[in-house]
């Protein structure tokens, strides 16, 4: 799309997204966000890209395939519910380490595999999304 | 023996090896059992596998498993070692020792499960894997064909196996065979004939009775390996064993009686005419193993203890003497060439030791005293005296036993002592690995013979103790029984046997004239699957138009007769509905709904409509926002605009809409779809709404969100935490729907292309 203020918006929008969508992914746990969330807005920071630069410039700028990045993500989500499996717990039960203090609320800093969960999550749907979309821009 | 020791090396390898070690070892295992099932003790090794729908992983060793699994790992072991040095230097050998040694151990699983579910899927792995077998030579088109015809058959009949078995299930409240078989007799139950039937069929297509006999003559497209082991000792003994299994529990009934003996008895005449029809050794071979198991299948129609110790003799022995006869083939062939009985003579000087075994065997086969082969006959013609339909069952046994005898001189004199003819290579002796087998069976089945009394104890009796269900009296296994009925019709064998063998030639001959007029169930069975694909290709063609419009008008006319449907049955339109006042926030809300809605309904052009209707969704967030689901809202909206992004860039590559109206005859059955399914909705919201609401997983949702799951946000708790393997289904449901739209786009990109050059 030949359009100098979307190319030179872009630059400045990719960035910000990305941030915010790291930002959402974060936060999701107590506030409004989440791996979806934050997934669906990475994916959309590229999309932006793909329409100012090109699907080839956006794939550069990505440097690994959507495709690629979705399925690391489904293996980290998985790991995370492997993890419960050395504990004795069910499959997919919620892991936490306590830094710094011996419950949620003294813990300085909280290890847990709900967040690992929550960035395979990101990651599944960034990569998925985006390689949809890439591909389809990639048709026209 | 040169040309043999240079190739020896080559043999030794872990394929070859590993699987005949290992199989060896079973075989040991299941022999330290054998004293306590003598004494007439059971073993069931249990394991729970879903309890919560009371299916175990439970196997039960009684006599006629142990027999089965003795045999399975014995003959297994040999035939392991004989397939190591037969096909030494093949590029796939690891592969085939892989499904041999699978088949094996499914065919291990299959006779030694207690659990009847856990039978059908030992049942189904050696359907499996005998398919991967018999197809072994897959650049061939015939052997890809025969196991497919294999395949198809036996796993038709496997799952009206399950369906009986479920039945049984329901009929006995219970899935182990060995409590089944406790509780006695089944022919009182009202669901006793559904459940005969069922499991008959089962049997019967696995151990290829007629009319379902066709699959196993062309299973021998096989390795020759494979065909010794898979037609002696295991897979179409599968049958045989279910019979024999479930003999406590559906025999003794007329329909039991009837059906055995006649589908066994016209299986074993006709497969003993089709053996003498043959040329091809191997041929000869697959029919006489056709004719024991309508034999076999003739005498488990009976209760008494003569039939039955008849059929457990007779299915032990020909398991030794028949794994003997189709390795010695498969010498032969490796040796000569040629399976050809017409050109096949006077190998005894260059072969000896397989003269020696195969002569072993087929004296076995032709009933001569004192091999157990003749024990067997001997038992067995006596329980056929007794037996119910005595007339047809004498005549049947008598006209099978007389043919194997004249078949065991085709297959065992002739090519050894008999004239030669143009052989395609200089024959010579085989290496010990293969020699192995032949020898070892040979023996056994005179050794036995000799010494009948102890194959009687420890193998023989317990095994037919299992199948009765009470303990006989045993003492019927003897070498000489005195002068009855069954020695008399042993001497009518023989001469009737030497008389067609000196004859066999003439006979072969008027055999095939009338084969060529009779009914041909291999062509008919490839007319059924051409018939087959052609009913698929009409209806693929009916239901798949390719047309995206009428695909999304069949799901919404199903999703509108889902809803409607149990709406009218329930009579639940009866609507109380509270109206609230609209507040002035909602009122706004909605007609930006509406609008965005109609206009994409009525508008000419495909961008405009793709705007609206982001206009639908983006009210819809604004929806989520006001009653307080923000997490909801945010995804909406993001969705809403990729879906509108999305669209954007695929227009572009469509048409324009045509805005003349008339040209659009489908619009108004689509808006007459619209409205109903909008208008069942709206009802099914207002019902759901007129109700209370049930509060309790919301409220533990609220009260555990942060005490047990540390997060506030309780949306994100719910996918993270408590929910968290529905949301890896779903991720892994996007992986696979991004995925599947890729290798689409992909494919109709390259064929674009292609078009484009052309």
């Amino acid at each position: 799309m030949n359009s100098i203020i979307l190319s030179a918006g872009a630059r400045i929008l990719v960035a910000l997204l990305l941030v915010f969508s790291i930002f959402m992914l974060l936060r999701g746990h107590h506030l409004p966000g989440g791996g979806f969330i934050g997934g669906l807005l990475g994916a959309t920071a590229f999309i932006v890209y793909a329409l100012a630069a090109g699907t080839a410039e956006a794939r550069a700028a990505l440097r690994v395939s959507p495709e690629g990045f979705a399925m690391v993500g489904l293996g980290i989500a998985l790991v995370a519910g492997l993890i419960s499996a050395f504990t004795g717990d069910p499959f997919f039960t919620g892991q936490w380490l306590w830094i710094g203090g011996d419950s949620y609320d003294t813990a300085v800093f909280a290890p847990n595999s709900v967040l690992l969960f929550d960035i395979g999550v990101y990651m599944v749907v960034f990569g998925g999304i985006l390689s949809l979309v890439l591909a389809l821009e990639d048709e026209v | 023996m040169g040309d043999v020791a240079d190739n020896d090396a080559g043999w030794i390898t872990f394929a070859g090896l590993a699987p005949v070690l290992a199989t060896g070892a079973l075989f040991v295992l299941f022999a330290t059992y054998v004293p306590e099932i003598a004494a007439g003790g059971t073993v069931r090794p249990v394991w729970e596998w879903i309890p919560s729908l009371n299916i175990a992983l439970s196997f039960h060793i009684d006599g006629l498993s142990l027999m089965f699994a003795l045999l399975i790992t014995g003959i297994g072991a040999l035939v392991m070692l004989y397939s190591a040095r037969y096909l030494a230097g093949h590029p796939q050998f690891a592969r085939f020792a892989l499904y041999l040694f699978s088949f094996m151990l499914s065919m291990l699983g299959l006779v030694l499960a207690d659990n009847v579910l856990a039978l059908f899927v030992f049942w189904e792995l050696t359907t499996f894997t005998s398919y991967l077998l018999i197809g072994f030579s897959h650049t061939d088109y015939k052997s890809r064909r025969n196991a497919l015809q294999a395949l198809l058959l036996t796993a038709a009949g496997g799952l009206a196996l399950l369906a009986g078995f479920i039945l049984l299930g329901f009929a006995t409240g219970t899935y182990e065979l060995s409590e089944i078989n406790a509780a006695g007799t089944l022919s009182e139950n009202p669901l006793y004939t559904p459940i005969l039937v069922l499991v008959l069929l089962g049997a019967f297509t696995k151990s290829a009775q007629v009319p379902f006999h066709f699959w196993l003559p062309n299973a021998m497209a096989a390795p020759t390996p494979v065909s010794a082991y898979l037609h002696s000792a295991t897979m179409v003994k599968g049958g045989v064993y279910l019979l024999a299994r479930m003999h406590p529990s559906l025999s003794g009934t007329d329909a039991w009686i009837w059906t055995l003996t006649i589908f066994g008895g016209v299986t074993a005449v006709f497969a003993s005419l089709m053996a003498l029809r043959q040329t091809d050794l191997k041929q000869t071979l697959a029919y006489t193993t056709l004719m024991a198991l309508g034999t076999l299948t003739m005498f488990l129609a009976g209760s008494s203890g003569y039939a039955i110790t008849g059929a457990m003799a007779f299915l032990f022995v020909h398991s030794l003497y028949k794994a003997a006869l189709f390795l010695s083939v498969g010498l032969i062939d490796h040796s000569t060439g040629t399976r050809e009985a017409g050109v096949l003579g006077g190998l005894a000087g260059a072969m000896p030791v397989t003269a020696a075994a195969a002569g072993l065997a087929a004296l076995s086969m032709a009933g001569i005293p004192p091999f157990l082969g003749f024990i067997a006959k001997e038992v067995a013609y006596s329980g056929a005296v007794g037996a119910s339909l005595w007339g047809f069952v004498v005549l049947a046994a008598l006209a099978a036993n007389a043919l194997m005898f004249a078949v065991a001189g085709i297959v065992a004199l002739k090519p050894f002592f008999g004239p030669q003819g143009q052989l395609p290579r200089a024959p010579h002796e085989g290496p010990w690995p293969m020699l192995a087998g032949p020898v070892i069976l040979g023996v056994l089945g005179l050794a036995f013979g000799l010494f009948s009394g102890l194959a009687a104890f420890w193998v023989i009796e317990p095994a037919t103790n299992a199948v009765l269900g009470y303990a006989d009296t045993g003492g019927r296994i003897k070498l000489w029984a005195g002068f009855n009925a069954a020695l008399g019709l042993s001497v009518l064998t023989f001469a009737l046997g030497a008389l067609i063998y000196f004859r066999h030639a003439g006979l072969r001959a008027r055999l095939a004239r009338i084969e060529d007029r009779g009914p041909d169930f291999d062509a008919g069975w490839d007319r059924l699957m051409a018939g087959l694909a052609r009913v698929a290709e009409w209806q693929t063609r009916l239901i798949q138009t390719g047309v995206l419009r009428e695909y999304l008008f069949a799901t919404f006319v199903v999703l509108a007769l889902a809803l409607a449907v149990p709406l009218a049955f329930r009579g639940a339109l009866d609507l109380h509905v509270a109206w609230p006042e609209p507040s002035l926030r909602e009122m706004v809300l909605v007609a930006l709904i509406a609008a965005g809605a109609l206009l994409t309904a009525l508008t000419t052009s495909r961008i405009t409509a793709i705007a609206a209707l982001g206009v639908v969704g983006i009210g819809v967030a604004l929806i989520f926002i006001i009653y307080g689901a923000p997490d909801v809202a945010i995804t909406q909206l993001l969705v809403e605009m990729l879906v509108v992004v999305l669209f954007a860039v695929a227009v572009l590559r469509m048409p324009y809409l045509d805005p003349e109206p008339e040209k659009r005859p489908f619009r108004r059955r689509d808006a007459v779809l619209a409205v109903v399914l909008g208008g069942l909705v709206s009802v099914i919201m207002l019902l759901v709404t007129a109700g209370p609401i049930d509060r309790r997983l919301t409220d533990f949702f609220e009260a555990a969100s942060y005490t047990e799951a540390y997060g506030r946000n309780i949306v994100n708790v719910i996918l993270v935490d408590f929910r968290t393997l529905d949301t890896f289904g779903e991720i892994a449901v996007v992986i696979i729907a991004a995925l599947g739209a890729l290798a689409l786009l992909r494919a109709t990109r390259r064929r674009g292309d292609e078009e484009g050059e052309r």
